[in-house]
């Protein structure tokens, strides 16, 4: 800490240095397996601090010591913060973790960095560690390699990258033929440390023209795959783009040119730009739904525009009763479908927000356009547009209930909008397979059906059961012994 | 756990010493920036730093004030400001954003920089383009391997996922190999090597590269672990894909293990607030944590039980058990009553979601039948906007255990993904194509041998040279043929008991064996990939699968019963259940090692473009 240029320069010398071998970090794993002996013979005396520390964590939440806390903490006292507040008051005092626990570090293997300074507590430490000769205990630990700057030209392709990998500042300047070049990237590929491609590759970019650049990689995926990734990281979009013209992807292209969209918040720029991108060369499949995107949106936006006005007026019922959570800009599809169920339901196809209109428009298969409006119906409790939804009329004016998604799902996105047992109960009595009609019976508490299932299988145990589950003296008691008394029934068990 | 280790399982080295090593290199780069300081942390390494270190920690070495590296500007009077950091384009940003503010307000203070694990050379090119290069300097806290349980070593990096196997960025590879390095340093030598996949061959090269550099370091050495064995991620998704009914497993699904911590909110604790509790397979003494759940298929129908695991209680009577005999123990007490309310939580949810059917769906897509009900299963989970990430898992599951979805099925669901989750996910699903994760069949696509062996042969010997049109990673999964090879789906004659697991299929119910289970399992038995030909050439890897033993005799049979297993691209709580098991049954004791504890969700999340 208070060491001196001197010192340190004094310090490092006095490790073990190989003069001309590159490899300044060669002893620091050497010297690790030494400090493992260490620690080891450390333990001692070493307060068994980690795992008693983590116990801490366990049950007091963050402890008091944790370093999530204490930003929270930090956080907690620039902005007011309720919740770092509520933290600080529950630990008693912001300064009940001033006072140190335990002084680990004094006996910490960092300790020995500064005991070269401090021999005091040095000697004392040494002294136990009889076993180990007086050198440096300490790892070697992240010298600033930036430090170790070398200027010399002459490294060869592989010693250049075995440099790089080491992470050490190291000129590429000299490597400017294209076969020097070339050579290098191939070296770094060979090594396959992805660090060093991409430090090859920016060097490649700022010398070579795009052109050649974009040529040599076409034939290097690897390295190809890294400069896209590269250039994706940084945000060079145009370089991007242009690498994917080259190489003829033109799908990717289209790709990364949509993918900007996410960047633009304003709604109106926004369609804009969805605009540019109707064009591109998508698959036909993708290009569609680019369309879709597009057309969505442009809604949305008329939609907001005119529900905004119409809440602001207060004089719509719907909107008076159910203010809406949130804007339904940029909203998927199916939340918009949901949110025209509930706010426009009986609207006429031609306006922009009326269900049908959105079903047309974006080819809703019926099965999704039934589930979004039941939800949205349901959850209103408009239980008659919830009939309506599956009656159907057959050519003599019957008529008959159905459903594209089968009767189970109805029956369990009724009653997840807490439908009463009425409602429940005619839709569960419309399940076909008898297993699970009695299963969402009992579930849901539709006794009438459970019973008549019961005795339509002519299952007396079965029903014996339920009368058990049934309230004393209710109907569905009464109506359960009715039953079971009954002469006309041939019980099966 | 449930059962003893034999008595003649070998120990497992002292990982501890990572954590002290970690700090130690730390408080040493804290102290090249002498005097009064304030630091600024990265949001991701807060949970890793935590557990090596603490605020009086740093407090001792002249940090004052801590702070968020986040969006906002942070306004900070330190004299000297210090960064620990990610090496991450956006950090550098935001360092340059401060740092230039500082120069036009004309004020000057000291910067430090500390990249953990490693620099990049693409950060300090943005360092030099903002004109700050010099006016920060840089460290590396080569801070790589966090011990997260006594056999569970994390490098916590979840970043390693998508660059690997999206974008095919091998800027990591160094950093396992260096990780791989440390290892063999302080614990002697693997005599015995074992690898599969592209990145697990790239890593052992660079790995071997380094140990001949420092020639002589580790020679001579007794090794402590006997067999290191390393594996990609995409070797087997599927087993990642997978709904997990492990404890920790679910755990992780239901709450977000993070660190090896999970935080349980006011549901779970029953009070108002969050308790964060940390997970371990055994605590201090040695004692296995008691819970475990399972799924118990009885005439098709699935049912969550939780069970204590030595005592085989169900969760009425493990609450009498706990308010009866537990009471002087209160430290247990509290555990375990958290630990319950966990369950009855995830209970809870999982009633909800219908999870039944959402097993019996899976367990379909793994065997291989009924394709066509789990088709319109996933489809109406789509429309009815259940979570976006369950969805995408569901269609991915289906897609590797098919091969890819037929045409007709892979446009219909796509489109309505896009109605229902929004259609900027245009871009997700352009992502899994590439990452070979959720696929169309090419028309016609149909799995013969030949064509297999053709399709091998161009994307071996071609790597690196033809231009696909994705560039793609991806490869045919062959999920079928080689579950069929490696009998991944357990024949059982009646039902299965869970209570005593007859092997690694216990992790999923009886259900399915964990394929990377499974093949270590097998290489270890053989000490080698002989007669193991077929599956490797159906996971595409004839190239990629490598063994490499010393001659020299120096391992101990204890030593040759400790493994190494290195899985590059994250593993599951599943996966470690399932070979600690294997562990018990042989006498090995498993060491893993990954690049982060991984579950379906963080893999969908990871290739979505969208962030919620």
């Amino acid at each position: 800490m208070n060491r001196t240029k001197g010192d340190e320069e004094e310090y490092w010398n006095s490790s073990k240095f190989k003069a001309f071998t590159f490899d300044d970090e060669d002893d620091e794993l050497s010297q690790l397996k030494e400090s493992k002996r260490a620690v080891n013979s450390l333990r001692d005396f070493v307060d068994d601090d980690d795992d008693d520390d983590l116990e801490r964590v366990s049950w007091g939440g963050e402890p008091v010591g944790s370093i999530s806390w204490s930003i929270k903490e930090t956080a907690g006292t620039s902005v007011s913060n309720h919740e770092g507040r509520e933290q600080l008051k529950s630990r008693n005092s912001f300064s009940s973790y001033a006072p140190l626990p335990k002084p680990t570090s004094t006996y910490s293997l960092s300790s020995f960095f500064r005991g070269r300074t401090r021999p005091g507590s040095f000697q004392s430490l040494s002294d136990a560690l009889s076993d180990t000769p007086a050198k440096s205990y300490a790892p070697e630990l992240g010298r600033p390699k930036g430090e170790y700057r070398d200027y010399s030209n002459d490294w060869s392709p592989s010693d250049t990258v075995r440099r790089l990998r080491k992470g050490k500042v190291c000129s590429l300047e000299r490597f400017r033929s294209l076969q020097d070049k070339l050579q290098l990237l191939e070296e770094a590929v060979s090594m396959h440390d992805g660090n060093v491609i991409t430090a090859v590759l920016i060097f490649l970019k700022r010398t070579l023209s795009k052109e050649i650049l974009f040529r040599e990689l076409e034939v290097r995926q690897v390295a190809l795959r890294h400069l896209i990734h590269f250039l994706k990281e940084i945000g060079d979009q145009k370089l991007l783009l242009d690498l994917f013209r080259f190489l003829d992807r033109t799908e990717e292209l289209a790709l990364s040119h949509y993918r900007e969209h996410l960047n633009i918040q304003d709604p109106e720029k926004r369609k804009e730009f969805l605009k540019t991108c109707i064009g591109l060369p998508f698959s036909a499949e993708d290009s569609a739904h680019i369309q879709d995107h597009y057309t969505l949106l442009e809604r949305q936006i008329i939609i907001e525009a005119n529900d905004r006005h119409l809440e602001a007026a207060g004089q719509t019922e719907i909107f008076r009763k159910h203010p809406r959570k949130a804007s339904i800009l940029n909203m998927p599809l199916v939340t918009t479908l949901f949110y025209s169920c509930f706010y426009h339901y009986t609207e006429a196809e031609g306006t922009f927000s009326s269900p049908v209109n959105l079903k047309k428009t974006f080819k809703i298969p019926d099965k999704q356009y039934v589930l979004t409006a039941l939800a949205a119906r349901a959850k209103l409790r408009a239980w008659h547009d919830v009939d309506a939804l599956f009656t159907t009329k057959n050519w003599l004016g019957y008529t008959k209930k159905r459903a594209p998604i089968g009767f189970h799902r109805v029956v369990e996105i009724l009653h997840k909008n807490s439908a009463p047992v009425q409602i429940l109960q005619e839709y569960v009595n419309l399940v076909e397979d008898v297993d699970t009609k009695l299963n969402l019976a009992t579930k849901f508490k539709c006794h009438d059906v459970v019973i008549d299932t019961c005795r339509d299988l002519k299952d007396r145990q079965q029903l014996l059961a339920y009368r058990s589950k049934v309230d004393k003296g209710s109907a569905e008691e009464e109506k359960i012994d009715a039953i079971l008394h009954s002469s006309q029934i041939r019980w099966k068990n | 756990m449930a059962f003893p280790h034999r008595p003649d399982a070998p120990e497992l080295p002292d990982f501890s010493m990572l954590k002290r090593l970690a700090r130690d290199q730390l408080i040493y780069l804290l102290e090249q920036l002498p005097g009064k300081k304030d630091l600024f942390i990265e949001a991701d390494l807060m949970s890793p730093l935590d557990r090596i270190a603490n605020v009086s920690i740093l407090k001792q070495h002249e940090v004052d004030k801590l702070y968020k590296v986040e969006s906002k500007p942070a306004v900070s009077s330190s004299e000297q400001l210090c960064f620990l950091v990610r090496p991450r384009i956006k950090n550098m940003r935001y360092i340059a954003n401060l740092v230039n503010a500082d120069k036009l307000a004309g004020r000057t203070r000291k910067y430090k920089v500390i990249f953990s694990p490693q620099k990049f050379y693409a950060c300090e090119m943005v360092l030099e383009e903002e004109g700050i290069y010099g006016d920060v300097s840089c460290d590396e806290w080569a801070f790589s391997l966090l011990p997260l349980d006594v056999d569970l070593l994390s490098m916590e990096l979840p970043e390693f996922f998508r660059d690997y196997f999206l974008e095919g960025d091998q800027r990591w590879i160094n950093t396992v190999a260096q990780a791989l390095h440390l290892l063999s340093t302080l614990y002697g030598p693997f005599p015995n090597c074992y690898g599969i996949g592209r990145c697990a061959k790239m890593s052992y090269e660079l790995w071997r590269k380094l140990e001949d550099e420092e020639d002589g370091e580790t020679k001579g050495r007794r090794p402590e672990i006997g067999h290191i064995f390393l594996l990609d991620r995409d070797m087997d998704f599927v087993t990642a894909l997978c709904s997990q009914v492990v404890y920790e497993g679910l755990v992780d699904d239901t709450f977000r293990i993070k660190c090896g911590s999970v935080d349980f909110g006011p549901e779970v604790t029953s009070s108002d607030k969050s308790l964060k509790v940390l997970l371990n397979a055994e605590d201090k003494n040695g004692r296995a944590l008691l819970l475990c759940c399972r799924y118990t298929g009885e005439a098709g129908r699935y049912k969550l039980q939780f069970c204590v695991r030595r005592r085989g209680m169900d969760i009425k009577q493990m609450k009498n058990f706990v308010s009866q005999e537990l009471k002087g123990l209160k430290q247990e007490h509290r555990l375990l009553s958290l630990h319950i309310g966990a369950c009855e939580s995830i209970m809870k949810k999982k009633t909800k979601q219908d999870f039944q059917e959402l097993i019996k769906t899976e367990h379909a897509l793994l065997e291989g039948f009924n394709i066509r009900e789990s088709t319109s299963y996933i489809e109406e989970h789509i429309d009815r906007q259940v979570s976006p990430i369950e969805s995408l898992r569901l269609m991915c599951l289906l897609s590797i255990t098919e091969n890819g979805l037929i045409p007709k099925d892979y446009r219909s669901l796509k489109t309505q993904y896009l109605q229902s989750y929004g259609p900027e996910h245009l871009l997700t699903f352009s992502n899994l194509r590439r990452a070979g994760l959720l696929t169309e069949q090419a028309p016609g696509d149909t799995l013969t041998a030949v064509e297999s062996k053709v399709s091998k042969l161009v994307t071996d010997k071609a790597a690196g040279k033809i231009t696909d049109a994705f560039s793609s990673l991806a490869k045919r999964s062959n999920f079928r043929a080689i579950s069929k090879k490696l009998n991944l789906i357990p024949r059982v004659d009646g039902e299965y008991d869970l209570k005593v697991p007859r092997d690694m299929a216990y992790v999923f119910s009886g259900a399915y064996v964990p394929l990377s289970c499974r093949i270590i399992e097998q290489v270890l038995e053989r000490r080698s990939w002989q007669g193991l030909d077929e599956v490797v050439r159906l996971l595409n890897c004839s190239e990629l699968a490598f063994t490499d033993m010393t001659k020299e005799d120096k391992a101990s049979s204890e030593s040759l019963r400790l493994i190494l297993v290195v899985f590059l691209g994250g593993c599951t709580f599943s996966e470690i259940s399932a070979l600690r098991f294997l562990g018990r049954e042989k006498g090995y004791r498993f060491i893993f090692l990954t690049t982060a504890v991984t579950n379906s969700a963080r893999l969908m999340e990871a290739m979505s473009e969208v962030k919620a």
